[in-house]
């Protein structure tokens, strides 16, 4: 599984890192960006999904491998 | 309070949001608009619009070219905001201006920033509680969730503490006062404008480590800001910090107290506290913002007409069941959350992380000193008028 935090959508709404703080990250002004290069390994697949959906601007891209 | 406009007569043609019935409950009103008229037009005010669905909600929300920011106050009077800023940057600025705005304040209301005050946050409320404790009839509202985020604010832009009353009061003109006539409405913000010139003069004087004095020397395209510009997103940080915080607090505290169920499960699954503080924030948003029609439009099959007001309730998006399972129930381990409650797009309430801080800090506290608790009579609990709700008296009984 890859994650990106669109940034053109994102507003900093921090619900990402806050729900798989392994995943995500934030930046100097709160918005969320992927860890690394946003592979996820397959225990975390599921936080990583939950955050997607709790992101108010739909700003969390998940694709599934 | 009745209003200016008298009782409303049909919540789908007439609504009122200072109105005593939207006031004490407004859910109703949204639930039934939501099913027979989901884009309501009231002729008050000169003229305002109320989506209550999720989805026309974020239509607007996002649609910044139809809809402008420069006045988020539904009143009588149209300000007449110093373009491009408007009155109280970023939160009343429309791109491009807003971008850079808004940029200035998001490392001051970043995670980290917001995380570094916990600790004074946490002694602050425990200071509360240790007199609210000792009172003989405590309220929940005025002992403690009101002083919260004052304080907090305060801190931050370095005002004094002891002016906390008159900040208050400042609130209460401003966010209350939506019916009052135009010219008690400016008079009102004379006086917040004075107060706001003299702290600027002050820390002109004695900079010091605090947000008044990063504005005053902070940039906006490479020019410092002007001292309008500063003078304006001080009244917004004073403002907006204050009385939505408080609501978000008081609410939660005035669901736990008549919810023992949900309280004993919090008391034995502290983990489970930041999911229900995301569940309390959906369930009682308290902030509904508003824009203005730019130019006269057909927007979504609607005749729209310049400078007619619309007004966004967040709280109502938060409780549409096309968005949400089972969104009229207060469900606080919900895992899937894409609440609105800090709005949507550009305008993200700024205080957003501070917010979730200091109402995750407040319950903590409060549920670590004051376990047991219960409101004392439910219909004592008076609520907040105009466009940001929560309740102002919420006596409880503890132990």
């Amino acid at each position: 599984m890859q994650v990106r935090v669109d940034q053109e959508r994102c507003q900093g709404h921090g619900r990402c890192y806050s729900i798989a703080p392994e995943v995500f990250d934030t930046d100097d002004i709160g918005n969320g960006v992927e860890r690394g290069d946003g592979s996820v390994p397959p225990e975390l697949e599921e936080r990583a999904r939950l955050a997607a959906l709790n992101c108010p601007e739909g700003a969390v891209v998940v694709i599934e491998s | 309070m009745s209003t200016s406009g008298g009782p409303v007569q049909d919540w789908a043609t007439d609504f009122d949001h200072a109105d005593d019935e939207w006031a004490a409950d407004p859910y109703p009103i949204w639930d039934d608009l939501r099913d027979r008229c989901p884009v309501a037009h009231s002729d008050r005010y000169g003229g305002v619009w109320l989506p209550t669905k999720h989805d026309d909600i974020a239509a607007v929300a996002y649609d910044t070219d139809t809809f402008t920011s420069r006045a988020i106050i539904v009143t009588h009077a149209r300000p007449i905001a110093p373009a491009p800023r408007g009155m109280a940057p970023p939160i009343s600025s429309d791109p491009p201006f807003h971008q850079g705005a808004r940029r200035v304040l998001l490392p001051a209301f970043a995670p980290k920033a917001a995380d570094a005050l916990e600790p004074f946050t946490r002694a602050f409320c425990h200071e509360l509680l240790d007199d609210l404790l000792a009172s003989d009839a405590p309220d929940a509202a005025i002992g403690y969730a009101q002083h919260i985020p004052v304080r907090v604010i305060a801190k931050m832009l370095g005002f004094p503490a002891d002016d906390a009353d008159l900040f208050r009061t400042f609130v209460k003109n401003v966010l209350e006062g939506v019916d009052l006539p135009p010219e008690q409405r400016i008079a009102n913000y004379m006086e917040l404008d004075a107060y706001l010139e003299r702290q600027i003069d002050e820390h002109l004087e004695h900079p010091r480590d605090d947000l008044t004095s990063f504005l005053l020397a902070a940039e906006h395209d490479g020019e410092p800001l002007l001292r309008e510009h500063v003078q304006g997103t001080m009244a917004l940080l004073l403002l907006a910090g204050i009385d939505t915080t408080w609501s978000a607090i008081g609410a939660s505290l005035w669901h736990l107290a008549a919810n023992p169920a949900d309280r004993e499960r919090l008391l034995a699954e502290p983990s489970l506290l930041p999911t229900a503080v995301e569940e309390f924030l959906r369930a009682y948003a308290p902030v509904t913002m508003a824009r203005l029609v730019k130019a006269d439009v057909e927007w979504r099959g609607y005749t729209m007409k310049a400078d007619e007001w619309v007004l966004l309730p967040f709280p109502s998006a938060n409780r549409d069941s096309d968005q949400f399972d089972r969104a009229d129930e207060v469900v606080i381990d919900r895992a899937v959350n894409r609440h609105a409650a800090f709005g949507l797009g550009i305008h993200r309430c700024v205080g957003s992380h501070l917010a979730r801080m200091e109402l995750r800090v407040a319950l903590e506290v409060w549920l670590e000193r004051a376990p047991s608790f219960r409101l004392t009579d439910p219909a004592s609990v008076t609520w907040s008028h105009g466009q940001v709700r929560g309740p102002r008296t919420l006596p409880v009984s503890i132990g």
